[in-house]
């Protein structure tokens, strides 16, 4: 186990250089600029922006600068770094650096307001999800081929393939605007939460459902099942007990991904609740050309990512005692 | 693995879960609610820096109109120039010297007394380089303001003696212009040219030299002159603003606090207000407004800015200007407007929109348009018939069918509409296999900017009621001109308004620069913009008028009507 | 189950799984839509793309067909004073058609505007040629003209048996419905006019505020869509199942290599990649052009290249399971080799999984092609999906004014698609697993 997670974490530095290395290239490669706009910049003052923003370096001391362990700028220390009290500035020292668009905030700052947002918009709409999506994915499969399977499914794929912002609107009608019980859109209160939350689970909600009733399926034809069966274990024992461990394999796994995933929330549903959560910023700060606001997020997300990733493989062993916890390395 | 390792496993994993629930309520305990401001409003998407020197957008300078005051403030109707920090000024009669009178009572947020020294310090920093403000050019009409902001930074000092700028004492602020500038007074009052207050900033770049920029305009550290100043601040979420005490007026600012949310959905914007929570949203999804225009509480109003397309007239077959007349005549306006913008959007045959203060407004040649449906269906069809006479003049007819054309615009809905229409009038009248290309906005920009485009939808936006707000984006050397068109004795008319003291007959100049822009067609104009504003019907104050500005400190309730 | 040959279960299968109704309904839906989405411009539809500027989108009528015919070209006739009788209008409009017939050929339809006994206009209605289009170069206005006079008097137009009819104006307009289109196209157009000649579906599900019909605009709309899911779809299982399967089955460190390079690509910030390869893709136009890869060909890669990565995770997680199986262990053991073993013990057995998987990952990839859309970065107007239709409805929800039917469509059409894929998917989950068979 302590092998597993040292290895995990020596991989875990590896692929966060290649992604800041890879994500840094492309982000310079695209076109177009962080400071162009409908009403040009006079190239004088485009200039001193590059300039105090070090765009005007070649790329790879811009890699250096934006990394850490070499510092050219005008209050930096050329090879030592850092600003004379640390020997490295940068990422190396968790400074992410200001952002170009928002330019009162340091991406940190951005990313210490948006995040607990997002994450606990996040952590109510997964327990959204699972709330809705076990109990009805565990019933389907139960009662396969009945007319509540059937309703069940229907109920499931309409979650899927109605876009979140249709959704959101018919929820705003009916709860906002007919009965009046909840706030149009904002943040502040639990009351502000719901919808939002509610939106952003659903389609994870519809998603765990299929996936608990198709791996339910799965394993309720397995012999270790029907020999619990056989010895005459009563079915709800058989199922929590037996079944249901092993079934949860498929939604474990899709769980990891999909967490970070709903814990960096959402562009639209963000966009559209009035939400400030960190969701908005994977998008817009592609679009601005925000580098690093871009790379702050995505750095966010990876981290976020192989954390998750890494507990839903030893979550693995666990659900599914045949998965040794090396190999699932 | 050991039984106990897989216990300990299992608590890791609930664990997992439990983190994200302690952010749950973490999240909430932190972010106590704000209870709503005595008015609040949407202000598009978050602004870009509250620094009032370095920002060029429209957001931006409203934030900028509730925290700052210029040497002069707009009128909440007409714009016309009323004391702000000065409370009186002279100009010399050959309109070059203006002489400033600050009143004593001027005062920071922190209750220091505001100055001349001030404004010099924060004009200068304008013009410096360094400070990378957009408008910074708007000064150069200040004697010796353009050749110290090109200066070498060691030559700077030098320079900045000869700069027009003086304060005889410290109410008293001098300005000596190069050239006769008439919308001189209606620049002191627009947000570059607003005083910044120089102990605090200075001691932000002492401190903070990575990052002083987003900590002399944080919250509790920002200092300003206006009548409200800035108590809390969320990314993407709000700015909440009170009244300054110490504003010089503070008697008149009637309202307590403000709220300026940043709400990037339109429908979002509608809702909140619909509900109660917003009091003045300034767009609104168009599909809505004829539903909207029913409304008492709507207010749409002749706006300075246009739309047009650019031509790329570097490009054959655009680089003849028939082909350019014969696409600019082909285009319904009337329809487009009434049906596919619907908010009362003026057609236009000028870049140039309406509304300009004694400026004889030229326009492309055309049929001149009926009033009625008859008289308009003939028109278009006249000016539809020259159009294809122009195509085939330029030799393009059955055996030379006219090349595919593309249309770039920036991904919005209203641009694609426009383009959908334009590219639906050009093939039906002129037969023309017209293309959409859709960009983001950046792309789009590098685009336009590099003359990789046919035709691009682009607007412009009038900073003060001039003509030459619209007319200098389009000389030779401009920035903004990203249509590869040049015309000499353009740049020239244009210099020579630049020169002339006659307000009359520098409007004449202006005008004959346009029709010459009008006749050589490298833009396509449309139609103008109007504003678009959802105003609560109690909010006293709030005017529409042409720069759709509306500066906060005449807000006010009114008593409900009984 | 060794005692199965490699064909019969295949058999078995397809009995099994044509048994199920629910999925052969499906299969038979979906095989329709992707016929339709093929054959859209063979059926009587609307025009997807010429705009009917009237402000204001309208609601579902349910009405078969009628005059809102706009793939058309049409002679105009303005009267200067009313027809002195019906039965000389008659007279007169027959007059007319064959002198459309001799001039194009073909037969017009004659429609009569203005109040009914005294028409103020007469329309001589033709279908879609571009020939006959004035907009490109085409004079049949003049040529109309020039018969007309031949056969005029001062007075007005002799009419065959006695009377005259005066016209004050000619004019010949015209409205391509399709815009241009590739070959295929063009003859299924020339299909549909001889099949349904001048019918139309009416506006079933309403019209947008540009007047465009929404029917129409779904069925050509479900081109692009259903090409998404289809390019989603094989991407995803061809490379995601895989590199999944591969990664479970071995295990270790190719394992661990491999999923790295997994997590490495999903944080890989996304849009970044698109704008990057959608602009390289707009500088080479004309060199990809050459080879064939159009905008849209990539387009569909960059989104297939989304939708692999959770594909192999799930994939692999599965193999890992199956591959600690007696039944696995057993064949092993045996003496099979891995490419057998993967081939006859491991891949079936990821069907259930993989169906569902995809059932899910379908839906995203459309919504997304039109989140890409819109930030232009996908398929351009007048060309449509269902996604674009979608969000196009983003503010028709509100509390002013509800056009519900703005959202009816689309979700219309994307829901039964995706219903019947789940539908489809559990079948062939079913009818394929070898479990299943073996105890049925």
């Amino acid at each position: 186990m302590t092998l597993f997670l040292l290895r995990r974490a020596g991989w875990f530095l590896v692929t966060l250089w290649l992604v800041v290395s890879v994500s840094f290239v492309l982000m310079r490669a695209v076109r177009g600029g962080p400071f162009s706009s409908e009403r040009a910049l006079h190239p004088a003052v485009e200039q001193s922006l590059r300039e105090r923003y070090h765009l005007d370096w070649p790329l790879w001391k811009q890699y250096l600068q934006y990394v850490g362990p070499l510092d050219w700028s005008a209050q930096g220390h050329r090879l030592v770094g850092g600003d004379g009290t640390r020997p490295w500035g940068g990422l190396l020292a968790l400074d992410l650096g200001p952002s170009f668009k928002y330019r009162d905030f340091t991406v940190g700052e951005i990313l210490a307001q948006s995040l607990p947002v997002s994450a606990a918009l996040g952590a109510l709409a997964l327990l959204w999800a699972l709330a809705l999506g076990l109990p009805s994915g565990i019933l389907a499969a139960v009662r396969r081929g009945t007319r509540l399977d059937l309703a069940l499914r229907l109920a499931a794929t309409l979650g899927i393939a109605l876009p979140n912002f249709v959704v959101a609107g018919l929820l705003v009608l009916v709860f906002v605007f007919g009965l009046g019980w909840l706030p149009p859109a904002g943040w502040g209160d639990l009351a502000h939460f719901l919808l939002p939350s509610f939106v952003l689970g659903l389609p994870f909600a519809a998603y765990i459902a299929r996936l608990t009733r198709a791996g339910l399926l799965e394993v309720l034809n397995q012999d270790f099942v029907r020999t619990a069966r056989a010895k005459g274990l009563p079915p709800h024992l058989v199922l929590v007990r037996h079944a249901l461990r092993a079934s949860l394999l498929p939604v474990v796994t899709y769980l990891g991904p999909a967490t970070a995933g709903i814990l960096t929330g959402s562009l639209v549903v963000e966009k559209i609740f009035a939400i400030p959560g960190v969701g908005t910023h994977f998008v817009n700060s592609a679009l601005n050309r925000d580098y690093p606001l871009a790379m702050g997020v995505t750095l966010v997300y990876t981290v976020l990512v192989y954390a998750l990733n890494t507990l839903v493989d030893a979550a693995a062993t666990l659900l599914d005692p045949r998965i040794p916890l090396e190999e699932a390395g | 693995m050991t039984a106990a390792w897989r216990a300990r496993l299992r608590n890791v994993l609930a664990l997992a879960l439990l983190v994200p629930l302690a952010a749950l309520a973490l999240a909430l305990a932190r972010r106590a609610r704000l209870p709503r401001a005595e008015l609040v409003y949407s202000n598009g998407s978050e602004v870009t820096t509250l620094d009032p020197a370095t920002v060029s957008g429209q957001s931006e300078g409203r934030v900028a109109m509730a925290l700052f005051e210029g040497l002069t403030v707009k009128h909440p109707e007409t714009l016309a120039p009323l004391p702000g920090v000065a409370e009186r000024w002279e100009v010399a009669p050959d309109g070059l010297t203006y002489t400033f009178h600050l009143r004593a009572e001027a005062r920071w947020s922190n209750g220091e007394h505001l100055t001349a020294e001030d404004f010099l310090y924060s004009w200068r920093r304008l013009l410096e380089p360094e400070t990378a403000a957009p408008f910074a050019y708007q000064l150069w009409c200040v004697r010796g303001a353009e050749a110290f902001s090109r200066s070498a930074p060691e030559e700077r000092e030098a320079r900045w003696r000869d700069v027009g700028l003086a304060a005889p004492d410290a109410h008293t602020l001098v300005v000596e212009l190069a050239r006769p500038t008439a919308y001189f007074l209606a620049l002191t009052s627009f947000h570059p040219l607003f005083p910044v207050h120089r102990r605090s900033l200075e001691e932000a770049q002492r401190s903070f030299p990575r990052r002083w920029q987003s900590e002399w305009v944080r919250a509790g550290r920002l200092i300003s002159n206006g009548p409200f100043k800035l108590v809390e601040r969320r990314v993407n979420d709000r700015l909440r603003l009170v009244r300054n005490p110490e504003y010089w007026d503070v008697g008149a600012v009637a309202l307590r606090s403000l709220d300026i949310l940043a709400l990037e959905h339109i429908g979002t914007g509608l809702n909140l207000y619909l509900a109660g929570e917003v009091d003045w949203i300034d767009r609104v999804p168009a599909t809505l407004v004829p539903e909207l225009r029913r409304r008492p509480d709507f207010q749409a109003a002749p706006y300075l800015a246009s739309y047009f397309y650019r031509v790329n007239v570097t490009r054959p077959p655009l680089d003849d200007v028939r082909v350019r007349r014969a696409l600019a005549l082909s285009v319904d306006r009337r329809t487009l407007c009434a049906a596919i913008l619907q908010k009362g959007e003026p057609p236009s045959w000028s870049l140039t929109p309406p509304g300009l203060a004694g400026y004889p407004r030229p326009e492309m040649r055309h049929a001149p348009v009926g009033a009625d449906e008859a008289a308009h269906a003939a028109a278009l069809a006249a000016d539809r018939a020259e159009a294809r006479a122009l195509l085939a003049a330029a030799g393009y007819g059955p055996a030379r069918p006219f090349p595919p054309l593309e249309i770039l615009f920036n991904t919005s809905e209203t641009h694609r509409d426009v383009a959908e229409v334009l590219a639906a009038d050009w093939s039906a009248t002129l037969g023309i296999e017209v293309k959409l290309l859709n960009q983001e906005w950046k792309s789009f920009l590098d685009s336009q900017t590099n003359l990789r485009y046919d035709l691009s939808r682009s607007s412009w936006i009038g900073d003060y009621p001039d003509p030459n707000t619209f007319l200098e984006a389009f000389t030779a050397d401009s920035e903004n001109n990203r249509t590869g068109w040049r015309s000499e004795r353009y740049d020239g008319l244009l210099a020579a308004a630049g020169r002339e003291v006659d307000a009359a007959r520098r409007l004449a100049l202006l005008a004959e620069a346009e029709a010459l822009l009008l006749e050589e067609l490298p833009i396509l104009p449309l139609f103008g913009y109007v504003s678009q504003n959802l105003v609560h019907p109690r909010l006293g104050g709030f005017h529409a008028n042409v720069l759709d500005e509306h500066p906060p400190k005449f807000w006010h309730w009114k008593e409900r009507a009984r | 189950m060794s005692a199965r040959g490699p064909v019969h279960p295949a058999r078995q299968a397809w009995r099994r799984f044509r048994s199920s109704r629910g999925a052969l309904a499906s299969l038979l839906f979906l095989a329709a839509s992707g016929l339709g989405a093929l054959l859209a411009p063979l059926l009587p539809l609307a025009s997807p793309r010429v705009l009917a500027l009237e402000g204001e989108a309208r609601a579902p009528r349910l009405e078969l067909g009628g005059p809102r015919w706009a793939h058309r070209v049409s002679i105009r006739l303005r009267l200067s004073e009313p027809p002195r009788s019906g039965e000389l209008l008659a007279r007169a409009e027959r007059l007319l058609v064959a002198n459309v017939r001799e001039l194009t050929g073909a037969r017009p339809r004659v429609l009569r505007h203005g109040p009914g006994a005294a028409p103020e206009e007469l329309e001589l209605a033709l279908l879609y040629r571009s020939e006959l289009d004035p907009a490109r170069g085409a004079d049949l206005e003049a040529r109309f003209a020039s018969v007309l006079a031949s056969q005029s008097g001062p007075d007005g137009l002799h009419v065959p048996g006695g009377g005259t009819l005066a016209l004050a104006r000619v004019e010949v307009t015209a409205q391509d419905g399709y815009g241009p289109l590739g070959a295929l196209d063009r003859a299924l157009v020339a299909l549909r006019h001889r099949l349904f000649g001048f019918f139309q579906l009416g506006p079933w599900l309403g019209t947008d505020a540009k007047g465009r019909d929404l029917l129409a605009r779904c069925v050509f709309g479900s081109r692009v869509s259903l090409s998404v899911a289809l390019a989603a779809a094989l991407v995803s299982v061809l490379v995601g199942v895989g590199y999944g399967a591969l990664a479970g089955y071995f295990g270790g460190r190719l394992d661990s290599a491999m999923m790295r390079l997994v997590d490495v690509l999903y944080s890989i910030p996304f849009l970044f990649v698109v704008i990057f390869v959608i602009t390289l893709l707009g500088e080479y136009r004309a060199e990809l052009a050459q080879l064939g890869i159009g905008r849209m060909t990539a387009f569909f890669v960059v989104l297939g290249l989304s939708t692999w990565l959770t594909m192999a995770r799930v994939v692999r997680a599965q193999v890992l399971a199956l591959r600690q199986a007696e039944f696995v262990r057993a064949a092993r053991v045996l003496g099979a080799s891995h490419l057998f073993v993967l081939r006859v013990h491991v891949v079936p057995h990821l069907l259930g999984i993989v169906a569902v998987y995809l059932t899910l990952t379908l839906p995203a990839v459309m919504l997304y092609e039109s989140f890409l859309s819109f930030l232009g970065l996908g398929v351009e107007p007048p060309q449509v999906s269902w996604g674009i239709l979608a969000s196009d409805a983003l503010d028709a929800l509100n509390p002013l004014s509800v056009a519900w039917w703005l959202v009816l469509g689309p979700a219309l059409f994307l829901g039964a698609t995706l219903l019947a894929l789940n539908v489809l998917g559990d079948g062939l989950r079913d009818a394929l697993d070898p479990r299943l068979g073996r105890n049925a």
